[in-house]
């Protein structure tokens, strides 16, 4: 009896001074897995891949990438959200996962918002207007007159219900009020590969992976969704430029942690990604493949939250205004 | 001369040898697990190939997918578990070669065939990529959905004895393959209100739930459970007569293997089947298909390795993969700050330069490699069968739920299984089954998505020659098969009648 009762207080003793102890470790003190919802490869897998690795340098400790893809990015993104709050899982959410899917799924799972602890935008990735080669406007004001003056004419490809793509060409059809016939694909990739063909008119994407093509003259793009000329492109004139100012859409990909991580290690994390984001080799990545480094109040966990609102904001009246039909 | 020496630089001065090798055994062991698909076996590694330099971290990542694809087949043969999706049809003939004692010739013709088919699409890589990829652009939503019709009137052929079972078999297959969010119009279908449903039914799920579950299931009623044949663990390199006579199925496969490579969303598992069904077609011997082919195991393993390298093509040139390994290798390619499109020949030639040489390398090592590591897969599927039977459980359950850590996937795996077995008991074949979750939704969607680009006019089939050509060769096979099995029957009646009057 006396042995159990000394080991009952040995355990108390150990369960009140350890746990304390084991808190007080330096974050982090192991690896940190990061959830991608979405496939290897893809745009969101690539900036958070680029990213993560010169964290992990800069943390000391490995960050490995999980990719759990499925519903358009929302399952791993719901189990981003739901994860143990101890740093050691964070989340790349992006524009789909934690804007336009408010707007989409009525039984979402997460509140892109209340659900998280912001830690950072990771890149944005500029909208751009792309028309198959042979179309026969070449600018955007010939284009939008075109669109206008025969509804149902011609023909918008995207990548998917939710996708980036989707999204941006319903906002930028309803911005200029027009009606075009909307043909889905399996993801941006396929989507593309049928723009160069030219089996359908016009496209909305985000630019990284049609840089190169815009190059070679596969395809033409007529304006990019950003107040700047982009890096990469720089013949190609923005919507300011081309007389659609209200027209302003980027992909966007930022690093969440689960509701109630402790803010030293949101601290911590967000310190990193900053000095990630500076570093040459890391930025210098980025802008090759046409992403640009989000702007400076982007990149703190308050700004980052204010910036989700206002994604939220603007993404959902367009997807109610679409009558998409939601997933049920 | 130069790129003689350029070649002979890379193969001794740079870490290219043992980047195909590591990347290699890798993808064979991978490729070998059931569940892991050669896109998983290429992502895992992925990480591990930012510290290295771009050549040695994309020859890795090729190489997986050449060890990946010839890894699939050895469990397809030795335990009837295709261990990537493109290895399904390499059960129907190799596990029957298995079950003759012929395990060792199945596994050695496996493995030429697979690098003939390898050796092919590296050489189409090399010399054709750029009128390749042009033909790529060729393919319409109205071709997919055209070529979809016709590898379903496949089933006629895949369907063994009666033709009404095997459509009922695919039409079950349809039907799993609508569950999920529709691409679409973004509708959910047959979900249940369960989020893991939402991503739809993977393919290889009813693959191994229908051929590996549903054979142990068949194999625990049996009564021989603890005896076991002894079979030799030796491989059999097939010999200069048999090599001859497998270049016809292994011409086919690379053939197909090839057309399949350039379009995105086809992949390995079609042109597998296509290549078995052609191979079947125009064999000397179609009546020892599904009985033990040695010409069954060559076509659709020469088919899928083939793929692994032509599907390279359009990632190349376009950036688009023509796979969802290739999708791996294009994250791969970002993340090393190279990007793929018309320009990445002229701007990082000695990339691609490596890249095959890499390629090359892996291809060759397959057959040293193989025989090392067969004999070693013999001897485990040699031990006593009701261990071998937990074992193979084990293993089969421990890859799907690694794919997504998802208890619903075991659920589904072990129903897809008592589907199988209830298939099995009455005769129907499982095959069509496989064959409609594969092409039901490359045929559905691009059906719609050629309506939605018509504006709901079914005469934009007719405008494209490629679909018009496949839709005439489908209405072709289904003829043939009907007028076949309507002269078997009439031949059965008159020898009944014979009979009765005799």
């Amino acid at each position: 009896m006396k042995k159990g009762t000394a080991r009952v207080a040995f355990a108390a003793l150990a369960i009140a001074f350890g746990g304390p102890a084991f808190a007080q470790q330096a974050y982090p003190n192991q690896s940190i897995t990061v959830i991608v919802p979405y496939a290897p490869g893809g745009n969101t897998d690539v900036v958070g891949r680029l990213v993560t690795e010169q964290m992990s340098n800069i943390l000391g400790e490995k960050m490995v990438i999980e990719n759990v893809a499925g519903a358009g990015g929302t399952t791993g993104s719901m189990r981003g959200s739901r994860a143990r709050p101890d740093g050691y899982t964070l989340l790349v959410g992006q524009m789909g996962t934690h804007a336009a899917s408010v707007g989409l799924y009525p039984n979402l799972g997460y509140d892109p918002v209340n659900d998280f602890e912001h830690i950072g935008q990771l890149s944005d990735t500029p909208i751009g207007i792309l028309v198959r080669k042979n179309f026969p406007a070449k600018d955007l004001q010939s284009f939008v007159a075109m669109v206008k003056a025969a509804p149902d004419k011609f023909n918008n490809g995207h990548g998917g219900v939710g996708s980036t793509s989707h999204v941006s060409c319903l906002f930028f059809t309803s911005l200029i009020g027009a009606r075009s016939p909307m043909v889905a694909y399996r993801g941006s990739g396929p989507a593309f590969n049928d723009l160069l063909s030219a089996q359908y008119d016009f496209l909305c994407d985000q630019i990284p992976h049609t840089v190169e093509h815009v190059k070679a003259g596969g395809v033409r793009m007529l304006a990019v969704a950003i107040p700047d000329r982009s890096d990469a492109l720089p013949d190609v004139p923005t919507t300011i430029e081309a007389g659609l100012p209200q027209f302003q859409a980027s992909g966007w990909n930022a690093l969440f942690a689960p509701k109630g991580t402790p803010r030293p290690i949101v601290d911590t994390l967000n310190a990193a990604l900053r000095k990630a984001l500076e570093h040459p080799g890391t930025k210098g990545k980025l802008e090759m493949i046409g992403a640009i480094p989000p702007r400076a109040e982007n990149r703190t966990p308050e700004g980052l939250r204010n910036f989700v609102r206002s994604e939220i904001d603007k993404w959902v009246p367009i997807m109610k205004a679409a009558n998409i039909d939601p997933p049920k | 001369m130069e790129t003689l020496s350029q070649v002979v630089s890379m193969l001794f001065g740079t870490p290219l040898i043992p980047a195909a090798l590591i990347g290699l055994v890798w993808g064979v062991i991978g490729g070998a697990m059931p569940g892991l698909s050669a896109s998983v076996t290429m992502a895992l590694v992925l990480p591990f190939t930012y510290a290295l330099d771009p050549m040695s971290a994309i020859v890795l990542l090729a190489s997986v997918y050449i060890g990946a694809e010839y890894g699939g087949s050895i469990p397809a043969i030795l335990i009837r578990t295709p261990g990537t999706n493109s290895a399904a049809a390499t059960v129907i003939d190799g596990f029957e070669l298995k079950k003759q004692g012929r395990a060792g010739e199945a596994l050695g013709i496996s493995l030429w065939s697979g690098v003939v088919g390898s050796l092919f699409g590296l050489a189409m890589l090399i010399v054709f990529t750029e009128p390749l990829s042009r033909f790529a652009l060729a393919f319409k939503p109205m071709s997919y959905c055209a070529l979809g019709v016709l590898g379903l009137s496949i089933i006629a052929s895949l369907s063994g004895g009666s033709l009404l079972k095997g459509l009922a078999a695919a039409l079950v297959g349809m039907m799993i393959a609508t569950i999920g969010i529709d691409p679409l119009s973004g509708v959910n279908r047959f979900t249940f209100d369960l989020p893991d449903l939402l991503g739809g039914v993977k393919p290889i799920m009813v693959m191994i739930g229908l051929f590996a579950v549903a054979e142990l299931m068949r194999q625990s009623g049996g009564v021989d459970l603890a005896t076991q044949a002894a079979t030799s663990v030796r491989i059999v390199f097939p010999s200069f007569p048999m090599m001859k006579r497998l270049a016809k199925p292994q011409g086919i496969g690379c053939g197909v293997g090839l057309v399949e490579g350039l379009l995105p969303g086809g992949g390995g598992s079609v042109a597998a089947f296509f290549s078995y069904n052609e191979a079947k077609r125009w064999s000397r011997h179609p009546e020892e298909f599904g009985k033990g082919s040695v010409e069954g195991v060559a076509a659709p393993e020469a088919a899928n390795n083939t793929v692994a390298s032509s599907s390279l093509i359009p990632l190349l040139s376009f950036g688009i993969p023509g796979s969802n390994s290739a999708a791996v290798l294009l994250g791969g390619l970002l993340i090393h700050g190279l990007i793929p499109g018309p320009r990445l020949f002229e701007q990082n030639g000695d990339v691609v330069m490596g890249l095959y040489v890499g390629s090359f390398v892996a291809t060759l090592a397959q057959i040293p490699i193989g025989l090392l590591i067969l004999p070693l897969c013999m001897w485990l599927v040699n031990r006593p069968r009701h261990v071998l039977a937990a074992f193979v459980f084990m293993l089969v359950l421990s890859g799907v739920y690694s794919i997504n850590g998802s208890y619903l996937d075991i659920a589904m795996v072990m129903s897809f299984g008592l589907i199988g077995w209830l298939m099995l008991k009455n005769d129907y074949p499982f095959l069509p089954a496989v064959l409609g979750v594969v092409l039901g939704p490359i045929v559905e969607s691009n059906y719609r998505r050629s309506l939605l680009l018509s504006g709901g006019e079914h005469s934009i089939f007719l405008e494209d020659p490629i679909a018009v050509g496949f839709l005439i060769t489908a209405a072709l096979f289904i003829g043939f098969s009907l007028y076949r099995e309507r002269r078997d029957a009439l031949a059965r009646k008159k020898e009944k009648e014979v009979n009765a009057n005799a």
